[in-house]
């Protein structure tokens, strides 16, 4: 159960909460002076530089492959095609969804991007000029970059390497109650339906994908320097693959720039890095561009949605069902948990109370880059809560009614915790209404709404969109979640050392979300030691615990718990090692922060730091009590945590352009107790962001060739400063019962809640045009086109 | 091609091929990892240092065009241990999260206060809107810019 | 990040200067500028100079003064300068509202306005801009110099009257008394190239439109303007109406394309409203509203 404290916590000396609370972040001066270590800036002598050649193609037979003028290139060691890997048994490698994927192309390349040979030089210069200089003979072929058409009968076979492969279909998937959901809409006063694409984008960090790797001719052991947010699983996977000896391999993440899901999977070009140290004994380095992050590494979402909802003239919600398309490329490369081929997407429920829902999911190939669970996804919740979000501002509209009192009438009441939705999840706590008023009252609900009649009067268009959210993250208990067999189970280990200083190392990797502070401000919290004092040690499989590393907003809530646990496992030592000290029995003692002292006679005790030096020094033990005071944690989380939340966006739209300008976004999150709220709003804000960039303006469109028009960031646009509004954020907190803190998570909910609301909001303002729904990227020219009633389909070349 | 350039007021003397970018110069030949990059299209300005006290986006421009001339780059915003007001806002207002984007973007913030020392909030945004961030939202970023311009005299913040 | 395939390269420290390195490199030779045109193309290998000559320190090449009943801007003057200058914005307001929308604050502390015209974006900015005013092109050249009309300058997408061994030296503006000038751009996002743009300018005197100047870009408008606007609009009072009209004929003379910034019956949208938009502001500056 949680051990939240509601008063503020004491502070240390150097004037940090010993526990939770605000304070400046730890690792913040290495980045401030510019003294970072990323993979790009890691050097070790004598290393070369790789470099990858791609296919222009998106579906194409490979006839041959002269590497001889590349290899003659002065400053050349080594040209590495599939042919070459193949001879190793790694031209092709497991994907994290137990297909497999090409490392370098063979028969032929299936998207465009696709990685064909692996060029290793005395300089990245020198290898860019070298891969002008492979000569590919490619024999193009039709491609499918419509997932619409990739079922149709006589479409190009992409997965023909499979035996026996004959069309583009990966799995069907369904999840809920599929006979009382169909009753529910034949006995509906009012049904509305639409089509909704959620589409293809990209996370995009700042810092693109790369690696190093050094197999060390010598010791026959493999330092690899990667871009992932996930150092076991990575070198577990290595090991199985490449049939590496696992105790030889050590996996290093460095300071991280970003990850955002896009880190998850392990990628051709870091194989390819360590074939080519392999092949020529030195380090070899690859860094990729931003091309190449956009065209070949794990892009995000790419469903479409064909949404029911059904109510009764009343606006009581009564069932809701989910068709989905889902577009996964030319490999399934999707990481989430086994058992869970469309994610966390079954969570489309979302935050209401009704009895039937049933979702069903088709996946497909298409000549594209593989991936879909990426970009603060908490695997596919992004996309559920697009779905129940939108569609429930479509009812409200088909209704005539408020878009916040029909959420209101609906909303799950706190009585009904934990709830179990007709799809399986358990909602562990949760008191939506009182989030929602919160969030309404610093918007200033109503008077918007009075704003915006006036406004219409007048012939201008401001919107008010709504986003209720509830996302599941943790993932996960290890008999439900695993990823390729490995259970989502994380590890902990803390050591106070003699003089009462601790390591505490995580098996997660922080990727910018501010672990080294808030990990410490946790064993504060349980410890007493200041968090100046305690020292956060992640990102090398050789020092610190297995896990299954960061993403799905899982840190806090496994790994969060794992380190509480732990803390708590050396303090019950420490209580012992105080009694021996104090000379009475462990149970006449009692806990303040940072002492055990005897009850009824405060003045004696000892405080950690002692209790620390007597375990390490002569003090005679208790029997059983071993030296030290060190301990370790495995976690298995009983459920996910629950964090849910109320946005509202203001949009103003010119019609005459379709130009929209977000005036204001209100944000309440409810994500438990924050161990440092700072840093919690600091991750609101960012996906908060996502949203603008989503909604508005990010995109990876196709053309029917399968060429890639979203490819570089002149067509790939992030939001800048200047299209973001000052965020508005409020808080509830509603603690996880299950959590030994209370905590859930928080990093993913700003990105999976935003874009429902901004889209709800510029429909909401051109309602009056009759326009109930159109897809994102809500571009000026897209907003256009919805309001002369043309949509366009958004996620093909625009004609 | 011979080019020495100073950096940080230190001078360097190097041979590079001409089409040597800026950017790999500073990262590579001297050795100096502070300034990233992030894009091909000379959009996102990780890359941004100051040649003539002028921000400019190294990835587009070649080291050659520098010779003789000052660039300046975060390792020497901090002087003689001290760091400058727009780093100690990054920290005070958590300005940065993974920190990749945040050597470019302090640049492109101090150079903005030294030409407008009270900028308003729009024109803070407009300011480093050549600079991209995926991890903060930029609001306390902003914040940070904030605080830099009302606090220019600081008190010794060693790290 | 991409890197340029191997490049000779020489600092020009005149025009003269420059002049005869491009003639001693040869044909595959380049001018450098500002270089955010040309450095990205030559990283993705789209462009592949054998040399470059470096005209960025040669100080007589930037500036913006007014000479006689000109504005002279050195096709060096980078656009932060322009967007700061006050004798532009003096006399145009336009620019100042172009610039503001072009690129980002650091890419424009080293874009230049000669390497955009040069560049010949459909999208760019300063080529509206330029058209418009119906300025004209000093273009240098073993030859001497020759004096080319900004519309005449723009031959087409990414092609100007510049041949192999010239350089554009300076672009000059008409001043005309009491016009009032004005820029609008559609964007996908702040710095993106327009969707659509329009610049104008407007004299009215007297209650008439005397002279107007109407520039677009991105909306496949012959040389960055059109003559039908203008023409339909000069000797016209400057009524809604009639500027509808203008902004009506100003889009039926463009041929926009499709492509992933929007569908061109959106362009050809915008090319009427953002015109319509921009006379309108014109008008009424040159009216002293």
């Amino acid at each position: 159960m949680t051990a939240v404290e509601e008063s503020p916590a004491p502070l240390s000396a150097a004037g940090n909460p010993i526990g939770f609370g605000r304070m400046h972040r730890k690792e913040d001066v290495r980045f401030l002076r510019g003294e970072g270590n990323y993979v790009d800036d890691v050097q070790l002598p004598g290393m070369l530089y790789g470099a990858i050649l791609r296919s222009p193609f998106a579906h194409a037979k490979i006839n041959g492959i002269d590497t001889s003028a590349a290899e003659a290139l002065p400053g050349v060691k080594a040209v590495i095609t599939g042919a070459v890997l193949e001879t190793l048994g790694l031209a092709w490698m497991p994907t994290l969804s137990y297909d497999t994927q090409a490392v370098l192309a063979t028969d032929k390349v299936r998207f465009q991007g696709q990685e064909v040979a692996f060029v290793v030089a005395e300089s990245k210069y020198i290898a860019r000029d070298a891969l002008e200089l492979i000569d590919v003979d490619y024999e193009p072929l039709p491609a499918v970059a419509d997932a619409k058409k990739a079922l149709e009968p006589g479409a190009p076979v992409i997965r023909d390497d499979k035996e026996g492969k004959t069309d583009n279909h990966i799995y069907d998937w369904e999840a809920g109650n599929k006979e009382e959901t169909e009753a529910a809409f034949a006995n509906a006063e009012v049904v509305v339906t639409q089509d909704i694409l959620y589409p293809r984008v990209h996370p995009a960090p700042m810092e693109t994908c790369g690696s190093v790797a050094h197999m060390d001719p010598v010791t026959g052991k493999l330092k690899l320097w990667t871009t992932t947010q996930a150092p076991h699983a990575h070198r577990t996977v290595y090991a199985l693959v490449a049939g590496l000896p696992e105790q030889n391999i050590q996996v290093i993440s460095p300071d991280i720039g970003g990850g955002f899901g896009n880190k998850v999977p392990i990628y051709p070009g870091y194989v390819c890095s360590i074939v080519g140290s392999i092949v020529t004994g030195k380090p070899v380095k690859w860094m990729e561009d931003r091309s190449e992050n956009l065209m070949s590494t794990g892009f995000a979402r790419d469903y479409h949605m064909k949404v029911s909802i059904a109510s009764t003239r009343e606006g009581k919600i009564q069932a809701v069902k989910v068709d989905v398309l889902a577009d996964h490329g030319a490999f399934n490369g999707v990481a989430q948990p086994t058992k869970y081929p469309a994610g966390f997407f079954h969570i489309f429920t979302g935050s209401y109370d009704y009895p039937a829902a049933y979702c069903s999911v088709t996946a497909v190939y298409t000549n594209k880059a593989p991936g879909g669970v990426a970009y603060a996804c908490s695997f596919r919740i992004t996309e559920a809560v697009y779905a129940i979000e939108r569609i429930v501002d479509c009812l409200a509209a088909e209704l005539k009614m408020d878009s916040a009192e029909l959420r209101l009438k609906n909303l799950l009441r706190p009585e009904q915790f934990p709830y179990t939705t007709p799809t399986g999840w358990e909602y562990d706590s949760g008191d939506y209404e009182k989030t929602m008023r919160v969030a309404m009252g610093i918007a200033g609900y109503d008077e918007l709404r009075k704003e915006q009649a006036e406004k219409r009067a007048r012939g201008e268009y401001m919107g008010i969109g709504i986003s209720f959210f509830t996302e599941g993250v943790g993932a996960g208990p290890r008999k439900h979640m695993d990823i390729l067999g490995l259970g989502m189970a994380d590890g902990c280990d803390l050591r106070v050392h003699p003089t009462g200083k601790a390591q505490v190392r995580l098996s997660v990797q922080s990727q910018g979300q501010g672990h080294e502070t808030t990990f410490a401000q946790i064993v504060a919290h349980e410890l007493g030691i200041p968090p100046e004092d305690i020292e956060v040690i992640h990102g090398d499989t050789d020092n610190t615990p297995f896990g299954l590393g960061t993403y799905g907003s899982r840190s806090t809530p496994v790994s969060g718990a794992a380190a509480a646990l732990v803390a708590r496992k050396v303090r019950d030592k420490a209580r012992l090692i105080a009694a021996a000290a104090l000379e009475c029995a462990p149970d006449d003692l009692e806990w303040e922060l940072g002492r055990w002292y005897v009850k009824g006679d405060p003045e004696r005790g000892r405080t950690i730091q002692e209790i620390a030096m007597d375990a390490h020094g002569a003090l005679e033990l208790p029997e059983g009590v071993e030296g030290h005071l060190d301990a370790q944690v495995v976690y298995n989380p009983p459920n996910l945590t629950y964090p849910y939340g109320c946005y509202i966006c203001v949009v103003d739209v010119d019609p005459g352009t379709g130009q929209v300008k977000v005036r204001r976004f209100i944000a309440v999150d409810d994500c438990g107790p924050r161990i440092n709220p700072m840093i919690v709003e600091g991750q609101v804000h960012g996906g908060l962001a996502d949203g603008i960039g989503m909604a508005l303006m990010e995109l990876i469109a196709f053309d029917e060739d399968g060429n890639n028009l979203g490819g570089s960031f002149m067509d790939y646009l992030l939001p800048t400063a200047m299209e973001c509004p000052d965020w508005e954020l409020g808080e509830t907190v509603t603690p996880s019962p299950h959590h030994p803190i209370g905590v859930k998570g928080v990093g993913e909910s700003a990105t999976v809640g935003s874009p429902a609301a901004i889209v709800n909001a510029v429909i909401d303002a051109i309602s009056p045009f009759g326009v109930r729904h159109a897809d994102m990227p809500l571009t000026p020219a897209n907003v256009w086109r919805a309001i002369q009633g043309r949509n366009v389909r958004t996620d093909m070349a625009v004609d | 091609m011979q080019v020495n350039v100073t950096v940080n007021g230190v001078e360097h003397s190097a041979d590079v091929e001409p089409r040597t970018l800026l950017v790999h110069f500073i990262r590579d030949d001297l050795q100096m990892r502070g300034t990233h990059w992030g894009c091909d299209t000379s959009n996102c300005g990780a890359c941004t240092v100051w040649v003539e006290d002028v921000p400019v986006k190294s990835c587009t421009m070649l080291a050659v065009q520098a010779d003789g001339k000052e660039v300046s780059t975060v390792e020497g915003l901090a002087q003689g241990g001290v760091l400058d007001p727009v780093q100690q806002g990054f920290m005070e207002c958590h300005g940065l999260q993974c920190g990749y984007c945040t050597p470019g973007m302090m640049m492109a913030a101090r150079a903005l206060l030294d030409r407008n020392p009270h900028p308003s909030e729009a024109e803070i945004r407009e300011g480093i809107s050549g600079n991209i961030c995926r991890c903060t939202g930029y609001k306390n970023i902003v914040a940070a810019i904030q605080w830099a311009a009302e606090n220019p005299a600081t008190s010794e913040v060693t790290a | 990040m991409q890197t340029p395939a191997p490049v000779d390269y020489a600092k020009a420290t005149s025009v003269a200067d420059a002049l005869a390195k491009l003639a001693a490199h040869g044909e595959e030779a380049r001018v450098v500028a500002g270089g955010h045109s040309l450095l990205p193309m030559m990283k993705l290998r789209l462009a592949r100079p054998d040399a470059l000559i470096d005209i960025n320190d040669i100080p007589e090449l930037a500036g913006v003064r007014i000479e006689g009943n000109e504005i002279v801007v050195g096709a060096m003057t980078r656009h932060r300068d322009i967007l700061d200058s006050a004798v532009l914005a003096e006399h145009y307001p336009i620019f100042r509202e172009a610039e503001k929308v072009i690129a980002d604050p650091i890419v424009r502390n080293r874009g230049t306005i000669g390497g955009s015209m040069c560049q010949a974006d459909p999208a760019s900015d300063l080529s509206a801009v330029g058209s418009a005013l119906k300025g004209t092109a000093v273009v240098v050249g073993p030859g001497g110099s020759r004096t080319v009309g900004l519309r005449a300058f723009h031959q087409g997408p990414y092609e100007t009257v510049v041949g192999p061994g010239e350089i554009l030296t300076e672009i000059r503006y008409p001043i005309r008394p009491g016009a009032g000038s004005a820029y609008e751009k559609v964007e996908r996002r702040a710095g993106d190239w327009g969707v659509a743009t329009s610049g104008v300018y407007v004299v009215v005197s007297s209650g008439v439109v005397t002279d107007c100047g109407i520039g677009l870009a991105a909306v496949g408008a012959d040389h960055y303007c059109s003559p039908e606007g203008e023409a339909t609009l000069i000797g016209k009072e400057p009524t809604e109406e009639n500027l509808a009209a203008a902004a009506a004929a100003t889009a039926a003379s463009c041929s926009p394309s499709s492509d992933q910034r929007g569908p061109a019956d959106y362009k050809l949208h915008l090319a009427h409203e953002l015109t319509l938009r921009a006379l309108r502001r014109a008008a009424r500056a040159s009216q002293g509203a």
